[in-house]
């Protein structure tokens, strides 16, 4: 049930920022349409993701605004605002991690979740009972109940120097936690914030695709056969993503 | 209480290549094929969209093709000594689910087994003596041979367009192809893929070192092509959203995109979606299978009786199919008894990493089975006297795509995080690339699939138990071959070199192949093998397993051409032998 009430939020959310002229009734009826400023259809349509889009109005779904201000701390140490690129936190990971959050990920809703529950060989893999939802929860909590004890503040308002000790010990098991292994927790936000970085921005991150642009990786291109044998080339394609390009969307704000 | 449907001829378990091939093969001979997948129907046109499909976080980190493992897992330990647990999320391979199965989301890499592999124990002892294989190794001959092979890789050919260059053509070596694989009776169906940088610098440098390099044989078509059933493919656009992904351009062949469109237009055809088979029935003899259970998303059961119930999962749910339904008698380690789970195999995957100053390769430019190969250091192709292993591997540069949340090639020692990881990251992007070596996995008395003691799935029923570890041959192998592979790369000038051949036991967690094999293995006799040549069950003649579960052990290719040259195979036997006499076709 509860997936079912994600998708329809899912829905809403999309439709809420959409600029078509229509509204669902009309489209369902497939009674004649006025088109403009923006497609006719949203990705997935057929299938839709269970996390509300970048597009959605900026809220969050899952993380408390403390939670939030933690991991957002946390992605800006991760990656850092430098030359190359804007911050992890700029670039939208804490809001993608919140979205992923609260879909089908942040339950596990799609892993064998059947115990029993026992600790096995690191070739056999992750075996804890906790699912994403829980393991921030717990080890957000278990950080800043650190970082207080330590240094009598939470972590986002630490300096930039301790926040990079404090994620090098947690990064490698030195800060004993309650309820959650502190190497697994880093290594579930540090996957979470590469994904939100290097993903496609319909999941909230890659802000204005600056991953991409930094890389030169062109995202959703779909057709190299002009380009395959331009060997040792510098080609600068500039990337497009599955919502398009900002460039396209002439004469909007 | 199972609903009992009405009787029909054929009922196949799985609508991946293997089920795909059979029920067309058999509807198209006039019998009525009930086909049955436990995932949804999937569609080029609906589920694939060149808008939508270049997905990175659904297709690759979200699993969105792959079997759910909440729907249905394995558990998963390196020695008979340890408990097994469930694999929760798929790490080192990817079981696909819904039409199409692992054919939408597959490279598409599509070699066939050399003559020699179908003999490979008596093969062995033939040029190196009888006692020369290793004592901890369990090869065995497939009961076929390349002659009775060879029609049905040409039929899989056809279907799918493969494209590339013949090697072999009627026994004339050609220039340009593989010199290694067996004769072929016609040349591919279309001409090789044109080449990214990467896989033109790896076989420039290994032409200059005297071996052979050829476009790996791929069912990524070069140029339009209309398969025999008059489904058309397009060329290949080489996006770089093709392993892990369903291809929105018709390029890359799948079951969804070859067969089904044709098969499904049938009147003497129906698929059963979301419908998960519970078990093969028999009659009170145990020598007569009678249908299949299944259930469907409720949970409610139905039964379809018929003539001939093809199992075409994927490997482990034919071997545990078997297991759950009776059929042969489980294997045992410890005394080497029983045949159903046994000679379980898997393969050995190596490579070299290279890092270059002054080079751009587009990585993102490829596609699964985009690239070159050579085939001097694999299987037998090299004189194995003195080296103390058997095997080899298919080395080969194939770019499959660059999509950055997975793709971000950095020498080891860099920060994981922080600003000197961004500075490593954004100068290797472009200038790293990489020769695989996918490497044989050869059979042990210990390596086996079983019945898990405690862990079940959603209807009670016990997982599927993996027993495997990498034998000390295959990482013997492996150690030579990736040294092998090091000699090219340092050939190529790079600035920085990275060895990864396999080491220790094996892992669960990363990704290193879906090329499970064995477990339900075809033989010459029924004392160490499951099924005959023609994949038709030695205790259950109405029975056929057909798949990769057939193998006895995995030479260093790509099983898929060689699965569904099995279907072909399994298929042409029920029309032209079985169907005239019923019964065992092989007698012993």
């Amino acid at each position: 049930m509860e997936r079912k009430r994600a998708r329809g939020h899912t829905r809403r959310a999309f439709l809420s920022s959409t600029a078509v002229a229509i509204i669902l009734g009309s489209v369902q009826r497939a009674s004649a349409l006025i088109i403009g400023g923006e497609r006719p259809w949203i990705p997935f349509d057929a299938s839709p993701p269970d996390v509300p889009s970048g597009a959605a109005p900026r809220r969050w779904f899952f993380f408390t605004d403390e939670e939030a201000e933690t991991i957002g701390a946390i992605t800006e140490q991760l990656i850092p605002a430098d030359e190359l690129s804007i911050s992890g936190r700029e670039g939208g990971c804490t809001e993608y991690i919140d979205r992923q959050l609260a879909g089908f990920f942040g339950n596990f809703d799609r892993l064998y979740m059947q115990g029993p529950f026992q600790p096995g060989t690191p070739e056999q893999g992750d075996q804890s009972s906790l699912v994403p939802r829980a393991r921030y929860r717990l080890g957000i909590a278990a950080l800043n109940e650190h970082c207080s004890a330590t240094f009598k503040q939470p972590f986002a308002q630490l300096t930039s120097e301790q926040r990079d000790q404090v994620l090098t010990d947690l990064q490698h098991g030195k800060i004993a936690m309650r309820d959650i292994d502190s190497m697994s927790f880093f290594s579930l936000v540090h996957a979470n914030t590469m994904e939100g970085f290097f993903a496609d921005p319909i999941y909230g991150g890659n802000k204005d695709m600056v991953s991409w642009k930094m890389l030169g990786f062109p995202g959703a291109h779909y057709d190299y056969r002009n380009y395959v044998e331009r060997h040792n080339e510098t080609l600068d394609l500039p990337p497009v993503g599955i919502a398009g390009r900002p460039e396209w969307n002439i004469g909007k704000d | 209480m199972a609903t009992k449907l009405p009787h029909t001829d054929v009922a196949i378990i799985g609508l991946g290549w293997t089920g795909a091939i059979v029920a067309s093969e058999l509807t198209a001979a006039g019998l009525d094929v009930v086909a049955i997948e436990r995932g949804p129907w999937r569609d080029t046109a609906r589920d694939f969209s060149i808008a939508s499909v270049p997905d990175e976080l659904r297709y690759v980190h979200r699993q969105e093709l792959m079997l759910r493992t909440a729907q249905n897992t394995v558990t998963v330990r390196n020695d008979p000594s340890e408990t097994a647990l469930p694999m929760r999320n798929w790490g080192s391979f990817h079981p696909g689910n819904g039409t199409g199965g692992a054919g939408n989301h597959w490279a598409g890499i599509t070699f066939r087994f050399q003559p020699q592999e179908f003999r490979l124990k008596s093969y062995l002892q033939e040029r190196y003596g009888p006692t020369a294989i290793p004592d901890e190794l369990t090869l065995q001959d497939w009961g076929t041979d390349w002659n009775e092979m060879e029609p049905f890789y040409t039929a899989f050919d056809r279907i799918v367009g493969t494209s590339g260059k013949a090697g072999n053509l009627r026994g004339q070596i050609q220039e340009g192809g593989n010199p290694f694989e067996g004769p072929r009776s016609e040349e591919y169906p279309t001409k090789p893929l044109r080449q990214p940088y990467g896989p033109v610098l790896f076989a420039k440098a290994a032409a200059e070192m005297g071996y052979r390099p050829f476009p790996v044989p791929s069912s990524l078509i070069s140029e339009p092509y209309t398969n025999p059933l008059g489904v058309t493919m397009g060329p290949c656009t080489f996006c770089g959203f093709c392993t892990n992904y369903g291809c929105a351009n018709y390029s890359k062949a799948s079951p969804i995109v070859n067969i089904l469109p044709a098969l499904v237009r049938r009147q003497n055809f129906t698929a059963r979606t979301n419908s998960e088979v519970l078990k093969v029935l028999t009659d009170s003899t145990r020598k007569k299978a009678t249908g299949v259970l299944f259930a469907d998303t409720s949970g409610e059961e139905w039964e379809q009786p018929a003539d001939l119930v093809v199992v075409g999962a994927f490997t482990f749910e034919n071997v545990r199919l078997m297991l759950l339904s009776g059929i042969g008698k489980p294997y045992d380690p410890s005394t080497g008894e029983g045949t159903t789970g046994r000679n379980y195999c898997y393969q050995t995957a190596n490579g070299v990493q290279l890092f270059f100053d002054d080079k751009n390769f587009n990585p993102f430019i490829g596609g699964g089975a985009v690239g070159m190969g050579i085939d001097e250091f694999n299987n037998d192709n090299f004189d194995h006297s003195g080296l103390g292993f058997f095997g080899g591997g298919s080395i080969r540069v194939t770019p499959i795509g660059a999509a950055p949340i997975s793709y971000r090639p950095v020498p080891p020692g860099t920060p994981a995080w922080g600003k000197e990881w961004k500075k490593a990251t954004v100068k290797n992007y472009l200038s790293a690339m990489s020769i695989g070596c996918e490497a044989s996995s050869y059979a042990t008395r210990n390596n086996y699939l079983s019945l898990d003691p405690t862990y079940t799935d959603r209807f009670g029923r016990p997982l599927l138990r993996i027993t495997f570890d990498f034998p000390e041959n295959d990482l013997k192998m492996a150690q030579y071959c990736t040294s092998k592979v090091a000699d090219i790369a340092r050939h190529m000038g790079p600035r920085q070199m990275v060895e990864n051949p396999m080491k220790g036991h094996w892992n669960t967690v990363p990704y290193q192949s879906s090329h499970v094999v064995g477990g339900f293995i075809m033989g010459e006799n029924p004392a160490n093998s499951c099924v005959n040549k023609y994949l038709q069950s030695w205790d259950v003649p109405n029975l056929f397993v057909v798949g990769a579960s057939a193998f006895p052990q995995n030479p260093g290719y790509n099983p898929t051409g060689t699965a569904a040259a099995l279907a072909f195979k399994a298929a042409d036997a029920i029309k032209n032998i079985y169907l005239k006499d019923p019964g065992p076709m092989v007698r012993t």
